[in-house]
């Protein structure tokens, strides 16, 4: 991997001379919490000022500039009792910024899914080549993340550059030729040996920091062991099937189709929308029989597709731990108090 | 400005400017993309069911689409939306593809409104078939209750069409009376078939049944198997293939030469969506047509 250093300065430069006709998404202040901290979310931005690179964490991911909320398939259009199906894909060039090593790497379990597995997407892939992504490290720790239990805290791959603040300078990693390339544009530097050092010694503190733990270790069996654990009674009794946790979680790609067809009859769009496996109908059929009608059925089998089925066909649970699923939840529920539960069960 | 950044067209990548090949798995492919298929012939079966006979409206994707039995397809009505459903034909004839359709819901009614001639679309062939080459040279047991009728036929078929590669055939088939019988117009061709044990049996008989009563376990109190050469093909709902399993297995038939085609939600056919999971496995992937080992082993209820 190529290192380099850039004057922050020159950040600034990038997005505002060199990358002004592109659009550009960063986190953006958005609101104030009640305890007044800023809040933070993904959005396009017109100048480098609007955004905030030391932000905590945005409460949505940035998974919908790859998997929108709502996406069109394709379109039937209809003439003289025949059709037509068109499909598209959308090839604008955009540049995220400010991703946190736990949104890479739910961006590289997404690529596993939708750019590498069996079916390849060209919905998705269409997305992920045409998006420039450049990464930050966490300064310290979020307050509720818990990356590092599940391997998320540190990348190695899925972005284009990735910075880390080191006083007055980012320290970049380049992790592609059109990384490099957009870089060379704000003039680089080697890095120095200080710069190597300050850099590692910040890495540590960072590694260092970390409160929230969870054991995964043996998570899979235990899940496996704990089917009928009444834990899952319990947490999924506090359920409210909202599915908010599928929305804001980087990592959740389950969903639906339906079509809609136009008002003059003349066309319809195949539509796939974000679904969460927590809703009511996740697995409803035909005659209204549902394969997992309680509500811990289907709390339970989020956290088995987390930790337990994702591990079964990757390697790797599916979860980054970035807690936004905890913050959403208007329950209260969240993976380290649940899987704590289950690990204490015995 | 020179542009910075250089745009990417999926559409021209290697994979993609083949023609759509859905048994190509790994291939990326205008997946989205249906093959358009003409209804050619529609055959009322019972009040509930009708075979809708397709023939594919492209001489190229007529050609590209081979399935093997047990697969499905998704099947595409324009405007209404998309369903899975059993090819439920031999695998053999290119010509047409066959699928019995239950009138279930919003797609299925609409195709049950629809007329000859009408275009629709076929995404697939998706997901796992019964191990045809295997069970050669073995006794084999056809089972379906109800609308499992479906997906067996294609394998049913195939041992027809192949009927020397295999040893002792029977075909039972049960439903809750004779009006729930599929495809009876094809009975008398079957039974003439020499050497095919055919058994039909209706739970709630009326005047005119002449032929056996009760469930379908019932047909296999009549018959001898040797159980280190049989394989068996179980398709109808869970109920039904579990207590003819469990008897299956009782008389000695390992679990792993059992095979059942299990149904589930399915927004993709190409374990995208995670409709069709169960626990972790993927129905429209590692299935619809699993042995019962597997089954058992599912971590959900079945
Ligand atoms: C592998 C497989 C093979 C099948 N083979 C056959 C067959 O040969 N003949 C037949 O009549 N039926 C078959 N089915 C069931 C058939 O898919 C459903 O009856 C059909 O999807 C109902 O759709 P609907 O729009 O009419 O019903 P609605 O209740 O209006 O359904 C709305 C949507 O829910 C989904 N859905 C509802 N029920 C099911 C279901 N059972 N399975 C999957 N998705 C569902 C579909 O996406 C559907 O568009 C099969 C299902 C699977 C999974
Ligand atoms: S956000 Fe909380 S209440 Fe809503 S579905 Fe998820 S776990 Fe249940
Ligand atoms: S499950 Fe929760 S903690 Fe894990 S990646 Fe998703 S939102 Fe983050
Ligand atoms: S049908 Fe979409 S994952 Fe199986």
């Amino acid at each position: 991997m190529i290192f380099k250093t850039i004057v922050k300065e020159d950040l600034k430069k990038l997005f505002n001379v060199h990358l002004k006709d592109v659009e550009c998404v960063g986190p953006k202040q958005v609101a104030t919490s009640n305890d007044g901290k800023a809040v933070y979310q993904f959005l396009p931005f017109e100048s480098f000022d609007e955004i905030n690179l030391n932000h905590e964490k945005t409460e949505y991911s940035a998974k919908t500039y790859f998997l929108p909320f709502r996406e069109t398939l394709s379109t039937f259009n209809f003439k003289n009792g025949d059709w037509d199906q068109e499909i598209k894909y959308r090839k604008q060039q955009r540049v995220l910024v400010g991703l946190h090593p736990c949104d890479i790497n739910a961006l590289v379990k997404l690529d596993k899914v939708f750019a590498k597995d069996l079916f390849p997407s060209p919905y998705y892939r269409s997305r992920r080549e045409n998006t420039f992504v450049i990464g930050i490290d966490c300064d310290k720790p979020c307050t509720d993340g818990f990356c590092a239990s599940v391997g998320a805290d540190v990348v190695t791959h899925g972005f284009d550059l990735f910075l880390r603040d080191i006083g007055d300078k980012y320290f970049v990693k380049v992790g592609s030729d059109r990384g490099l390339n957009v870089l060379n544009k704000i003039s680089p530097t080697d890095i120095s040996p200080e710069e190597r050092k300050s850099y590692r010694k910040k890495t540590k503190e960072f590694l260092a920091g970390f409160k929230n733990t969870i054991r995964v270790e043996n998570l899979p069996n235990t899940l496996d062991i704990e089917f009928e654990s009444p834990v899952w009674k319990k947490w999924g009794d506090k359920c409210l099937s909202c599915g908010s946790c599928a929305m804001v979680c980087p990592t959740c790609y389950c969903y639906g189709v339906s079509e809609q067809i136009s008002m003059d009859f003349k066309k319809s769009e195949k539509v796939k929308q974000l679904y969460s496996c927590n809703l009511l109908d996740f697995a409803m059929v035909a005659g209204a029989h549902n394969f997992r009608p309680a509500r811990e059925t289907r709390l339970k089998y989020r956290y088995y597709h987390q930790h337990r089925g994702f591990v079964e066909s990757f390697g790797e649970p599916k979860c980054v731990g970035c807690n936004r699923c905890g913050r959403a939840c208007l329950a209260n529920i969240n993976p380290v108090d649940v899987i704590s539960d289950l690990q204490m069960e015995l | 400005m020179n542009a910075i950044l250089h745009a990417y067209e999926v559409t021209k990548e290697e994979d993609m400017v083949e023609p759509l090949d859905y048994n190509r798995r790994s291939r990326m492919k205008n997946f989205d993309k249906c093959f358009k298929a003409e209804i050619t012939n529609i055959i009322r079966l019972t009040e509930m069911e009708k075979l809708f006979q397709l023939r594919m409206i492209n001489e190229d994707d007529k050609n590209r689409f081979t399935f093997l039995p047990g697969q499905f397809v998704m099947l595409e009505l324009p405007g209404y939306g998309e369903v899975p459903i059993s090819i439920s034909c031999s695998p053999s004839i290119k010509s047409i593809i066959e699928l019995c359709i239950r009138k279930a819901g919003k797609v299925t009614e609409a195709l049950h409104k629809a007329k000859r001639g009408a275009v629709v679309g076929i995404r697939g062939p998706f997901g796992t078939h019964f191990p045809m080459e295997k069970m050669k040279k073995n006794n084999v047991l056809l089972i379906a209750g109800g609308l499992g009728l479906a997906p067996l036929r294609a394998p049913m078929t195939y041992v027809i069409e192949n009927r020397a590669d295999f040893k002792d055939v029977h075909i039972f088939y049960g439903a809750k009376d004779p009006t729930q019988l599929l495809f009876d117009y094809q009975y008398e061709q079957w039974h003439r078939i020499d050497d095919i044990n055919l058994q039909i049996i209706v739970e709630k008989p009326d005047e005119l049944w002449t032929g056996p009563v009760g469930l379908i376990t019932k047909l296999l109190d009549d018959i001898a198997i040797d159980p280190d050469k049989t394989y068996a093909i179980v398709c109808g709902p869970p109920v039904m293939f579990k207590f003819v399993c469990n008897r299956l297995k009782d008389m000695g038939v390992p679990m792993q030469r059992m095979f059942v085609s299990l149904e589930r939600r399915m927004h993709c056919g190409m374990g995208k969506c995670c409709r069709c999971n169960i626990g972790s496995t993927y129905t429209c992937l590692d299935g619809p047509v699993f042995d019962y080992w597997s089954v058992m082993n599912l971590k959900e209820a079945i």
